[in-house]
C-alpha cells in the first residue's frame, strides 16, 4: 500500500508537468486549429532562461519562474508573429509543418548557440524529503503540485471572468462572427499563444529544479507526452488538458512499476491510437461550447 | 600545379606498380584500392556533433583536435623518416545512421582521407562500414561498445574496422564478478539504457555473468527524466546493488532520486557515467558508494606518464577535466599514428594493417594491444566516487 501511494505521489508530479504543457497544445488549438509541435522547446526555453538567470542574476526561485513565464509568453509572441501569422490563411498541413520546422529550429538552435550537454539546474531551492506514513514526497513535489495547480486555477480565471479570456472563447467559436463585434483576432491569438507558452515556460524552471539536468533536447519526449494528453482530454478543452496530463502521468507510472518500463512510452502512445479510435473527442471533447 | 599533382601521381603509380612486381599479385591488388597517402596525411571525423549524442560527440571531437595539433607540433608523423603534417576533416553525421553512411562515403570518395576516426555510437558506426569497405579505408571508433560491432556477419572480423574502447561483454562482465565478489552484493537489479547497443549489450553481458539473482530488469530511454516509479518498484525488493549501464546525463538523474527515495544501496556503472557532469547532475551530496568500469580514470592517469601529460594539456586548452570520450578519441588518433609509423606508409589500406598490428600501444587509456577480432585489449579500472570525487580506483585483472 505504501508502494502504491508512493507511485501515485511520482505519478502526479509527472502528470502535473504534462498537464501544464498540455494547456498550451489546447488553447492553441481551441483558437486556430494549429497543433504547435514548437511547444515543448519553449518550455526547454524557460527552463534554460531559469538557468542563466538563477546562475548569473542569481534570481531566487519565484523570480525565475515568473520571469521564465514573461519571456516564454514572449517568445510564443513572437513564434506566432513571425512564423505562424502569415500562414492564417493557408492549409492547416501548412501551419503544421511549419510548426514542426520551428520545433526543428529551437532545438537545434540552442544546441548550437548552448552546446548539447546536459547541464546541471542551479538548486536553489533545497529538497527536504517529508516521509508521511511511509510515503516519501519532497517540498519540490509538493511546490511543483501547487505552482501547477494555482496556474491551473489562474488560467481558468482568466478564461472565464476576463474580457480577453471572453475574445479567446468568441474567437475559438467563430473567428469571423468575433470580428463582427468588435474583437481583434490577432491580439486575442497572441494573448493565446502568450499565456499557453508562459505556462510552458514556468513547467521548464519547475522541471530544471525537480530533475537538475536540462538540455536542448528536452522539450521533445514531454512535448509530444503532452500533445498525447491533450488529446486524451479533448482536444481545445481546458479542464480536459490538465485531466489527460495527470492521467498520461500516472499511467506512465503505473506501468513503470509493474516492470514493463521497456515499454512506457509504447502505452502512451496506444493509449493515444485508443482514444483517436473509440472517442475521437477525447474525454471532455463533446462540451464543444466551452472550447478555448 | 596542376601538371605536378599529375606527376606525382604517376611517379607514385609506377613506383606501386614496380612494388607490385616485385612482391607478387597480392600487394598488387591491394594498392589499387585505398586512399594513397597525399601531400599531408588526412583523417577523418565522422562524429556525432549535433543531436542526441552530441554531447558524447563533441567531447571527442575536443580529444581528436588535441591530439592532432600535438601530432603537428611536433613535425608530423614519421612516415618512412619524412615528417608529415596531419589535416582533419571533420564532418557531423547528426547522430543519424544515413548521415553517417554518407559523409563515410563523402570522407573515403570526395575528401580522400587516409583513416576516420569514429562515430562515437555503435548504430552510426555500423552504418559507414560498407563505405568505409568498399573504398578500403580504416576507421578507429572511440567509443562503439557492441561485441559484434567490428565482426561481419559469418563471424569473420571487419578488415577496416577498429575500436579505441572496450567491447561490452567484457566491460559487463567485469562489473557481474566486481558486485558479486568485491561488494557481495547477492541480489541486484538492472536498469539499462534501452536506446543504445551499448546499454542493452552491457545489461545483456552483465545478466550473463553474474552469479546472484538478478531480481529486477528494468530500462529507460535517452533523455528520459523521471525514474521515480521505476525506483520506488525497486524498493521492497530488498536489492543489495543496482547495475545501471548507460551514458552519465541520465545515470547522474538515477544516482540523485534513488538517493532521495532513500535508496542507498552501491550503483554500479559503466564508463559511460565516468564523466565528472555525473556528480553535478546527481549533486555531490548524493554521489556516494557509486562504482563504475572504466579504461580511463584521472586517478591511476596521475600516476602514468602518457596520461598525465594528456590531462595537463587537456585542462590548459579547455578548461576542464579530461573526460573517458576525449581520451579515447585522444588515443584513436595515436592509434592511426602508430600504424602508419610501423608501416612506414599513410596508404590507407597500410594504415589498416598497422592497426591489426598494434601491441602493447602506450595509450592515454592504458596499454593498448589490438586482437585478432580488432578489439582494443587493455586493463580495466573500477573507479568509486564518495560525494562526487573519485575517492578510490582499483585494478581489476
Amino acid at each position: 500500500m505504501q508502494t502504491f501511494f508512493q507511485q501515485v505521489i511520482n505519478g502526479l508530479s509527472l502528470g502535473s508537468i504534462y498537464a501544464l504543457l498540455a494547456l498550451g497544445y489546447t488553447m492553441v488549438y481551441g483558437i486556430i486549429k494549429l497543433i504547435n509541435f514548437a511547444h515543448g522547446d519553449i518550455y526547454m526555453l524557460g527552463a534554460f532562461w531559469g538557468y542563466y538567470v538563477i546562475n548569473v542574476w542569481h534570481f531566487n526561485f519565484i523570480a525565475a519562474l515568473l520571469s521564465a513565464m514573461v519571456i516564454c509568453g514572449l517568445s510564443g509572441v513572437i513564434i506566432e508573429y513571425f512564423a505562424y501569422r502569415p500562414l492564417r490563411h493557408s492549409p492547416r498541413i501548412t501551419a503544421l509543418i511549419t510548426a514542426i520546422g520551428v520545433s526543428f529550429f529551437l532545438e537545434n538552435g540552442m544546441a548550437y548557440l548552448f552546446g548539447s550537454n546536459a547541464r546541471d539546474f542551479p538548486q536553489i531551492v533545497k529538497q527536504v524529503n517529508y516521509n508521511i506514513g511511509g510515503v516519501r514526497i519532497s517540498n519540490i513535489q509538493i511546490q511543483i503540485l501547487a505552482t501547477a495547480c494555482i496556474l491551473m486555477l489562474l488560467l481558468q480565471l482568466i478564461i472565464r471572468y476576463t474580457k480577453m479570456g471572453r475574445a479567446m472563447r468568441a474567437v475559438s467559436v467563430d473567428n469571423d462572427a468575433a470580428q463582427l463585434v468588435g474583437i481583434n483576432p490577432n491580439l486575442t491569438i497572441s494573448f493565446t499563444f502568450a499565456l499557453g507558452s508562459a505556462l510552458a515556460g514556468a513547467a521548464g524552471v519547475m522541471i530544471g529544479l525537480y530533475y537538475n539536468s536540462i538540455d536542448p533536447l528536452m522539450g521533445m519526449t514531454p512535448g509530444i507526452k503532452a500533445f498525447v494528453a491533450a488529446v486524451v482530454g479533448g482536444i481545445g478543452s481546458v479542464p480536459g488538458a490538465s485531466l489527460g496530463g495527470f492521467l498520461i502521468g500516472l499511467l506512465e507510472t503505473l506501468v513503470q512499476s509493474v516492470g514493463l518500463s521497456a515499454y512506457k512510452d509504447a502505452v502512451v502512445y496506444v493509449v493515444l491510437i485508443v482514444i483517436l479510435l473509440i472517442l475521437p473527442t477525447g474525454i471532455f471533447g463533446k462540451n464543444v461550447k466551452e472550447k478555448v | 600545379m596542376e601538371k605536378k599533382a599529375f606527376k606525382k601521381i604517376m611517379s607514385f603509380g609506377t613506383a606501386m606498380v614496380v612494388a607490385g612486381m616485385l612482391a607478387g599479385c597480392s600487394t598488387a591488388k591491394s594498392a589499387s584500392k585505398g586512399n594513397p597517402a597525399g601531400k599531408t596525411i588526412k583523417i577523418g571525423v565522422n562524429m556525432e556533433l549535433s543531436g542526441a549524442a552530441a554531447g558524447y560527440g563533441n567531447s571527442q571531437k575536443q580529444g581528436i583536435q588535441l591530439a592532432v595539433d600535438k601530432i603537428n607540433k611536433a613535425g608530423g608523423i614519421n612516415v618512412n623518416g619524412k615528417k608529415e603534417k596531419v589535416t582533419l576533416v571533420i564532418r557531423d553525421n547528426k547522430t543519424s545512421t544515413s548521415t553517417a553512411a554518407s559523409v563515410a562515403a563523402q570522407l573515403v570518395n570526395k575528401d580522400k582521407v587516409n583513416a576516420i576516426v569514429g562515430p562515437a555510437t555503435t548504430n552510426a558506426g555500423t552504418a559507414q562500414i560498407p563505405n568505409i569497405t568498399k573504398g578500403a579505408v580504416p576507421s578507429v571508433s572511440p567509443s562503439a561498445t557492441d561485441p559484434d560491432y567490428t565482426l561481419q556477419k559469418n563471424g569473420k572480423v571487419q578488415d577496416y574496422v577498429f575500436r579505441a574502447c572496450y567491447q561490452n561483454n567484457f566491460q559487463g562482465s567485469t562489473a557481474a564478478k566486481f558486485a558479486y565478489t568485491n561488494l557481495k552484493a547477492k541480489r541486484v537489479a538492472v536498469l539499462a539504457d534501452n536506446s543504445s547497443d551499448y546499454g542493452t549489450g552491457l545489461a545483456k553481458a552483465f545478466k550473463k555473468s553474474y552469479k546472484g539473482k538478478i531480481v529486477a530488469s528494468q530500462y529507460f530511454q535517452e533523455g528520459d527524466k523521471d525514474y521515480n516509479a521505476i525506483l520506488t518498484s525497486f524498493k521492497n525488493k530488498k536489492i543489495d546493488a543496482i547495475y545501471v549501464p548507460g551514458y552519465y546525463s541520465e545515470i547522474g538523474l538515477i544516482v540523485k532520486q534513488a538517493r532521495q527515495a532513500g535508496i542507498n544501496v552501491p550503483i554500479i556503472g559503466s564508463d559511460g557515467m565516468a564523466d565528472p557532469k555525473l556528480a553535478q547532475i546527481a549533486g555531490s551530496e548524493n554521489a556516494s558508494n557509486i562504482y563504475y568500469t572504466t579504461p580511463f580514470s584521472t586517478r591511476v592517469a596521475n600516476q602514468k606518464n602518457t596520461a598525465k601529460k594528456f590531462m595537463e594539456d587537456y585542462k590548459a586548452r579547455y578548461g576542464e577535466e579530461a573526460p573517458t570520450f576525449s581520451a579515447l578519441a585522444y588515443d584513436s588518433v595515436n592509434m592511426i599514428k602508430q600504424a602508419i609509423e610501423t608501416e612506414k606508409s599513410a596508404d590507407s589500406v597500410k594504415i589498416a594493417e598497422g592497426l591489426a598490428k598494434i601491441k602493447n600501444f602506450d595509450g592515454v587509456t592504458g596499454h593498448i594491444t589490438v586482437d585478432s577480432k580488432h578489439n582494443a585489449n587493455k586493463p580495466i579500472v573500477v573507479e568509486t566516487l564518495t560525494n562526487g570525487k573519485v575517492s578510490a580506483a582499483k585494478e581489476i585483472k
